[in-house]
């Protein structure tokens, strides 16, 4: 099976997120003042062939932890979101 | 003393590097190149600044996975002296052969200016030959130098001893104001628990020569040649 698979990298929290910061200082001068805070992250999406979704969501898992995602600085949150239709059965 | 510089795919300072050691210093020197996995016979071994594959994903993210730095790696294991300078500091971090991550300069600018440097330790292989006191003057030239590292590793570095270089004032203030790049507590340089593998952020292969308007940076490359000099006359070799 092959499975869509969407990665969201960002700051943990508690570490200075610089673009974050600019962003919110562009929306405040934009008008947007009622906005109290923006985190920049990262988005990714992969194709992942795998058995099953668990399978899958652990090897991306290990992915994350070894090259999408710095573990100093970032967290990651990984979401299996479909089985693609038709493809490698 | 023998030294190898490492070239990356987007490397542009190797050169530099290279001049510095065989020009300046009269020492030999050769490239090493990032898809062989194996170091010849040298002492030190130099990740030289620029960019690597690009710096996608993160500075240094993905050359740390390069057939080289797995040779790197057992070349530091053995005690071998490796010396990474700008993205040759991001690369050592991504390795994890140093502590810590770098994050976006906090003005989100790439900043080019020249930093001044207060060296923290002379005992390593990299400062020995520094004049107590002198404040370092040596370019920095990044995006990326924003040090970071967990309140643990900050623990560990300070109480191992760890950081070498702060940015400071000309007369070795380390203040906010010093700070290029808002790292973390002043940081440009860290070595290992060893002490043989040093990241600096700052470029000393850029003011190795007076034409250039500054010769502080000549200071590490003469530290490292004093001490393998020494540790070479201190045994059989």
């Amino acid at each position: 099976m092959r499975y869509m698979v969407r990665v969201l990298v960002k700051f943990k929290a508690g570490v200075a997120d610089p673009q974050g910061r600019t962003i919110l200082a562009a929306l405040h001068s934009l008008g947007y003042e009622g906005v109290r805070d923006v985190r920049a992250g990262k988005l990714f999406e992969l194709v992942v062939e795998g058995t099953d979704e668990d399978a899958v969501r652990s090897r991306v898992e290990e992915m994350c932890g070894r090259l999408l995602a710095n573990p100093v600085l970032e967290d990651y949150e990984v979401s299996v979101l479909r089985a693609l239709a038709g493809e490698g059965r | 003393m023998k030294f190898g510089v490492v070239v990356f795919p987007g490397s542009n300072c190797d050169a530099d590097c290279y001049w510095v050691i065989e020009r300046v210093l009269r020492q030999p020197v050769r490239y090493l190149w990032h898809g062989d996995g194996e170091i010849p016979d040298v002492d030190c071994v130099i990740l030289p600044g620029g960019f690597s594959y690009g710096d996608y994903l993160r500075a240094g993210a993905i050359a740390r996975f390069s057939p080289i730095m797995r040779a790197v790696a057992q070349f530091a294991a053995n005690g071998g002296l490796v010396l990474g300078i700008c993205n040759g500091f991001q690369i050592l971090l991504e390795a994890g052969l140093l502590p810590g991550a770098m994050r976006p300069n906090d003005s989100l600018r790439f900043r080019c200016c020249p930093t001044w440097l207060k060296v923290e330790r002379y005992d390593t292989p990299f400062t020995c030959a520094v004049p107590r006191g002198r404040t370092l003057r040596i370019p920095i030239a990044h995006f990326e130098g924003n040090y970071y590292a967990d309140p643990q590793q900050l623990r560990q570095l300070q109480r191992e001893r760890q950081v070498v270089f702060r940015y400071a004032t000309r007369d070795g203030r380390v203040v906010p104001e010093a700070n290029p790049n808002g790292s973390l507590d002043n940081i440009a340089g860290i070595v290992n628990r060893a002490g043989n593998v040093l990241g600096m952020m700052p470029h000393p292969e850029r003011c190795a020569e007076a034409v250039l308007g500054g010769e502080d940076g000549r200071y590490v490359f003469e530290s490292l040649i004093a001490y393998w000099q020494q540790k070479a006359g201190d045994g059989p070799r």
